[in-house]
This record gives structure tokens, C-alpha cells and sequence, in this order.
């Protein structure tokens, strides 16, 4: 069995899911991010990213959420 | 319990003054804030379409309440201005209506135990309700209502179902008090909560779905993008002329003119009450657009020329607003608007400017730095002509050949490009990532669509219609005492030298501070070169903001910013004016 790799939002590929553990940021943008349900232990699934560090678009629970490249960058995911 | 009796006292209706509707953004507060008071809302298909409060009264039992539309907050700790607003307005309500949207409970159940925590009595409005069947989610009320101790009632708020439940539940709503608690420990409880009462079954993709996840990504969502903004342009235009050339100017032509020549003879042909009223007849003949006169050029221009591309824009505006399209252009346009010191939401505020600049200044308000607001309020002050400033666009120098109107509008979004981009490199201050919710794709209900439609059409005539008579009264008489003579021979040296355009032109670039529209139209008369008229119309369209967009600057910016914003829209028009002068 392979094991469970962690990486950032920005290197998942579309249609990849797995589940937040650390969110590598201030109180302020941990707090934008929880608002918006995504917080360690959530599972989320990519829905994709724009070219040249654009914004990487997720789903998670019934809701769709853009986040921008550098804040996507600081999110750590656990695949599988 | 000591909090039950502080729930009782605030328990009697008629000690209910004002019932606040709160919840996350886009899940149909201002849906629903129509259907309790009858007055009708702006409510599109975004996060941020309510950015400042709307009230209106409901009837409860024997006296009427005051009801608040509060704006979309995910959160009782603000992270923008509409947020902040919206906490601010949480200190003087009586009862609030807690809108959550019932598709993602979990999320939404954040800010109701927050606003569970606080003195005062809620009441949970379970909206969406019916899309949870379909979206295979099943929720267990009587669960949720015996855990967050308050009323709870499914509602459908653009069908109406379960508003009449919501406002009898009033009387019961009661502040549970739950005691204040950290982050983690609010999600604990919601994670309990929705264990026990939300069952969701998997269920596959709809085609909504796959579009909505096909706009996101680079190759589809540009794709959809083009397909998105050709064919919105080309609607405009194809409802716009056909309202214009088969309604409104064979109505002019073939009934008004004549009425209008019948007066004019009886007022004697010529005079300074013919010209006030009827205007300049030329070869006595009525020329709508130059004649000048209330009963003429007053009434073509905004009913003839310009509502007809306010109710094409606005239609097709408001479609996109309600399917749902706008956030996901956030997302496509986002690398690029990073360069000019914004993120991609900034495009909504945008694309409203061409409307109205207006509500496109008030809407910045969902840009969360004073930075990002400066600029985006600067940019679309310059760079984005209204629809009435458009229309004429289309109808004066579009009868001159499209590439007149091509080289104005490549001209303006030159100028939005090279500013934002001089913006973004000296404009103190930081410019956040984007971090939005996207919502689902919807099919707006046409009634909803038509009455959004009415709404801003009829705003458009009831604002502007009197100010564009008034700019023509005024007009009438500063040419009739001479004012504009002194003015035009004091400012003729720019003008002339700079701009290449006749001294005259400067009353143009006067009056449209009270009218954009109005001002282009008294370029008409003059006799233009089509170099000049474009020239005329970029100068016109960035010089300055119209008098209403000016006091909305004011209150948005301040005076100080407002100053600079000035400073920068006149350099930059003169500059542009010149080049353009050069080139033509």
C-alpha cells in the first residue's frame, strides 16, 4: 500500500480529493478559509486551476470555492 | 433558567421593532426580504449582491415590524466592508431571522451558533429547502430545531413556501444563550449537529455540474467565456436596435414629430420659449438628436436612444447575475487582474459600470483593502462608459462607421490597462488574494429576471429622465445669457490646442457632469470631424464622473481620495485626448 503523501492544493491535479491538515497561514487567513468551511480534517475535492498561478477552484461539502494561487499554495492536503 | 426569562421578555411581539434578516452570502436573503415586506430587491445569483442595508416593513399580528436585508457575512468577525456593516447593524435588531442555505448545512450552522451565543432571540430559516431533495441531502428538523433550541422552518423563498410559517414562528423565537466558544470548539458542536441530523446520499454529476466545473479551468472556461461575452454583446446590441429602429424611432418620426411641428408653429416658429420648449428646428424640419429643445432632444435622447440599450443590457446583466455565471469570470480573469492591484472579483463591479456607474462603486464594496476599492473605483470611473454614455456611443459616432466606436473602446480599455497597471505600482497599501464562494449554476425564474429588468429600467427613468430635462433647461438658458461663452473662451486654449476639438465642445465637457448621455448629444451640432467626435467621446467618457457618481465617490472614498481619484480622471483624459488628437 502506498503511503499518504502530503502536498499543497496547488499540485493536486483536477478531480484529485484528499483532506486538509495544516493550513500554513496567519490567524486572519485561517479564519477566511473556516468562514468558508475549509478548515484541517475536511475532505475536499479539486475541481481545477487556472494557468500561470491563477486561482485554484475546489469543492467542498455542497459548495464550490475559488481560492486564490499564494493561499492555495499554503494548504496542505493528505491524498488518498 | 436566567436566560429563559431574558427570552420571555423579548418573547412578546410587540416588543419586536426590528427583525434583521442575517446569514452567509447568496443564499436568498434579499429573496426572502421581498416576500416579507413586498418591496423589491436587487438578489442575483452571487456572493455580494446586497452590500448595504435595504429595510422595509412586514405586518405582524396587529403592527408592522421593521424588516433589514443585513448583507451576506459568513462570519461575525469582519474580514470586508460588507461584513463589517453587517455586524454593526446586529447591535439594534430585536429578532433575527437566521437564513441558511439548507444545501450545506454545515457550513451555514458557523455563524447561526454564533449568532446563537448573543442576546438576542433567532429564528433558523431553512431556505433552499427544496433543493436539498434533489441534491440527495435529507435533513431531520425536528432534530435540528431540538438541538439549536430555536424555531427552524424550511422555506422556499422565491416560491413563497414556508414565509407564512417563518413570520407566525416569530412569537416563539427565543435567544438560547449558548455560551461563547473558540473556533474549534464551535465546529465540534457542528459536527455533532450535522451527524445527527443530515443524512446525504451520493448521487452523480448533472450536466449543470459538469459545466460548472468546465468554467473553471483554463481551456473549457476560456471557451465559455468568449461564447459567453459574444453572445451577450451581440444581444445588446440586436434588442437594442430592434427597439430603436422598429418601436421607438418610427414613433418619433411618424407621431411625435408631427405633434411637435403643430406646437411649434403655434408657438410662433422661433423664440426663446420655441427654442426652450420645442428647440432649433433645422430646415424646418425636427431634428431629434440636435434640436435641442425639451419636448424633442428631451425626451428622444433617454427614451429613444438610451433605454433601449438599458433594457437590452440590463436583461442580459441580469441573466447572467441569476444563472450564476459572474463569479466563475472572477476566477477566469484573475492572473490578470493581479497586475492592476485587484483580484478577479473586481470584474463584477466592473462589468455593473456599464450599466451604471452608480451601483459599479457601491458594489466594490466586496473588495476587501481600501487599496484594491481605490483603484477599482478609480479605474471604473475613467475606463467604463455607462450605458447611457454607450448608447449615444453607438448612436451618434456608430453612425459614422464601427471603427469609430472599435477605436473608442479600444481606447478606454488601453487606458484601464496602463493605469491599473501605474495603480498597482504606486498605490500604497496590499491587495488580497481571491477567496470566494462560487455558486451553483441556477435557471433564473423569468419572473424574477423581468422584475429585476423593471426595477433598474424604470430607476433609469425615474432618475434620469428629470435630470435630463433639467440639463436642457439650463443649457437653454446659460446659452441664452451668454455663459457659456465665458467659459468656452476661457478654457478654449486646451481644448482647442490640445484636444483639436472647437471651443464650443467645452459645454459639452460642462454638462456632463449633470449627464453623460446629454453631453455627447450636444456634440452632435457641431459639425465634427469623426476623429474629433471620438476624441470628444473618450474625453467625455473619462474627464470626469456625472454628478451622481461624483457623491457616490465621496461617501465611498472620501474627500481626499475622491480628490486624487479627480486629479488622476482629469490628467489621464487630457493626456489621452491629446494622443488621440495626434493620431486621428
Amino acid at each position: 500500500m502506498p503511503d499518504s503523501k502530503q502536498i499543497s492544493l496547488v499540485r493536486m491535479q483536477a478531480g484529485q480529493s484528499g483532506k486538509v491538515v495544516e493550513i500554513q497561514g496567519g490567524h486572519g487567513m485561517v479564519n477566511r478559509l473556516s468562514a468558508l468551511g475549509i478548515r484541517p480534517g475536511k475532505r475536499i475535492t479539486k475541481v481545477g486551476s487556472m494557468l500561470m498561478r491563477g486561482p485554484v477552484t475546489i469543492q467542498v461539502d455542497r459548495a464550490q470555492v475559488a481560492i486564490g494561487f499564494g493561499m492555495a499554495s499554503r494548504i496542505i492536503v493528505e491524498m488518498g | 433558567m436566567a436566560c429563559h426569562r431574558v427570552g420571555n421578555r423579548k418573547n412578546k411581539s410587540s416588543g419586536i421593532k426590528k427583525v434583521l434578516l442575517v446569514g452567509n452570502p447568496n443564499v436568498g436573503k434579499s429573496v426572502l426580504f421581498s416576500r416579507l415586506t413586498g418591496v423589491k430587491v436587487i438578489a442575483s445569483n452571487y456572493p455580494g449582491t446586497t452590500v448595504s442595508y435595504t429595510h422595509g416593513a412586514m405586518k405582524l399580528g396587529e403592527g408592522e415590524v421593521e424588516v433589514i436585508d443585513v448583507p451576506g457575512t459568513y462570519t461575525l468577525e469582519p474580514t470586508c466592508e460588507a461584513e463589517q456593516i453587517a455586524l454593526n447593524m446586529l447591535e439594534d435588531g430585536d429578532l433575527v431571522i437566521n437564513v441558511v442555505n439548507a444545501t450545506n448545512l454545515e457550513r451555514n450552522l458557523y455563524l447561526t451558533l454564533q449568532l446563537l451565543e448573543r442576546d438576542i432571540p433567532v429564528i433558523v430559516a431553512l431556505n433552499m429547502w427544496d433543493d436539498t431533495k434533489h441534491r440527495g441531502i435529507d435533513i431531520d428538523l425536528e432534530k435540528l430545531r431540538e438541538l439549536l433550541r430555536v424555531p427552524v422552518i424550511p422555506t422556499v423563498a422565491v416560491t413563497g413556501q414556508g414565509i407564512k410559517e417563518l413570520v407566525e414562528s416569530i412569537p416563539q423565537a427565543t435567544s438560547p444563550h449558548l455560551p461563547a466558544q473558540s473556533h474549534d470548539e464551535r465546529w465540534a458542536v457542528i459536527g455533532r449537529i450535522t451527524d445527527q441530523v443530515q443524512r446525504i446520499t451520493h448521487r452523480h454529476h448533472t450536466w449543470a455540474e459538469h459545466l460548472e466545473d468546465a468554467s473553471v479551468k483554463p481551456l473549457t472556461g476560456g471557451l465559455i467565456a468568449m461564447v459567453v461575452l459574444a453572445a451577450a454583446f451581440w444581444v445588446v446590441r440586436f434588442i437594442g436596435e430592434g427597439l430603436i429602429g422598429y418601436v421607438l424611432d418610427p414613433f418619433f418620426n411618424e407621431v411625435w414629430a408631427p405633434l411637435l411641428l403643430r406646437l411649434s408653429s403655434l408657438l410662433g416658429g422661433s423664440g426663446f420659449l420655441h427654442e426652450i420648449i420645442v428647440g432649433r428646428l433645422t430646415n424646418g424640419e425636427i431634428n431629434f438628436v440636435e434640436s435641442f429643445g425639451l419636448l424633442s432632444s428631451g425626451l428622444y435622447v433617454p427614451l429613444a436612444m438610451v433605454l433601449p440599450y438599458i433594457i437590452s443590457f440590463y436583461l442580459v446583466l441580469g441573466l447572467l447575475e441569476d444563472v450564476g455565471y459572474l463569479p466563475r469570470l472572477g476566477v477566469l480573469v484573475d492572473t490578470v487582474m493581479h497586475r492592476f492591484g485587484l483580484h478577479g472579483y473586481a470584474i463584477i463591479p466592473g462589468l455593473l459600470g456599464f450599466g451604471c456607474n452608480v451601483p459599479a462603486i457601491l458594489a466594490t464594496r466586496i473588495l476587501e483593502s481600501r487599496r484594491e476599492r481605490f483603484i477599482a473605483a478609480t479605474l471604473i470611473s475613467i475606463a467604463v462608459p455607462c450605458a447611457a454614455l454607450q448608447a449615444m456611443i453607438f448612436g451618434l459616432v456608430g453612425a459614422r462607421g464601427g471603427q469609430y466606436v472599435a477605436i473608442i473602446y479600444g481606447t478606454l480599455f488601453v487606458v484601464w490597462v496602463v493605469l491599473g497597471f501605474i495603480l498597482n505600482h504606486t498605490v500604497r497599501g496590499f491587495s488580497p488574494e481571491l477567496l470566494i464562494e462560487i455558486p451553483p449554476y441556477r435557471l433564473p425564474p423569468w419572473r424574477a429576471v423581468l422584475q429585476k429588468l423593471w426595477m433598474r429600467s424604470y430607476g433609469f427613468l425615474r432618475e434620469a429622465v428629470p435630470i435630463i430635462l433639467v440639463a436642457i433647461l439650463v443649457i437653454n438658458i446659460l446659452y441664452f445669457w451668454g455663459v457659456f461663452e465665458v467659459i468656452t473662451n476661457f478654457t478654449a486654449p486646451v481644448v482647442t490646442s490640445l484636444l483639436g476639438l472647437p471651443k464650443e465642445a467645452v459645454t459639452a465637457l460642462v454638462i456632463g457632469f449633470l449627464r453623460k448621455d446629454v453631453a455627447l448629444g450636444m456634440l452632435a451640432p457641431l459639425g465634427l470631424t469623426s476623429g474629433q467626435l471620438v476624441v470628444g467621446s473618450v474625453v467625455l467618457a473619462m474627464f470626469f464622473p456625472c454628478v451622481a457618481t461624483f457623491v457616490v465617490l465621496i461617501r465611498e472614498l472620501g474627500v481626499v481620495n475622491m480628490l486624487k481619484a479627480a486629479g488622476i480622471m482629469i490628467s489621464v483624459a487630457l493626456v489621452t485626448g491629446g494622443l488621440l488628437n495626434l493620431v486621428l
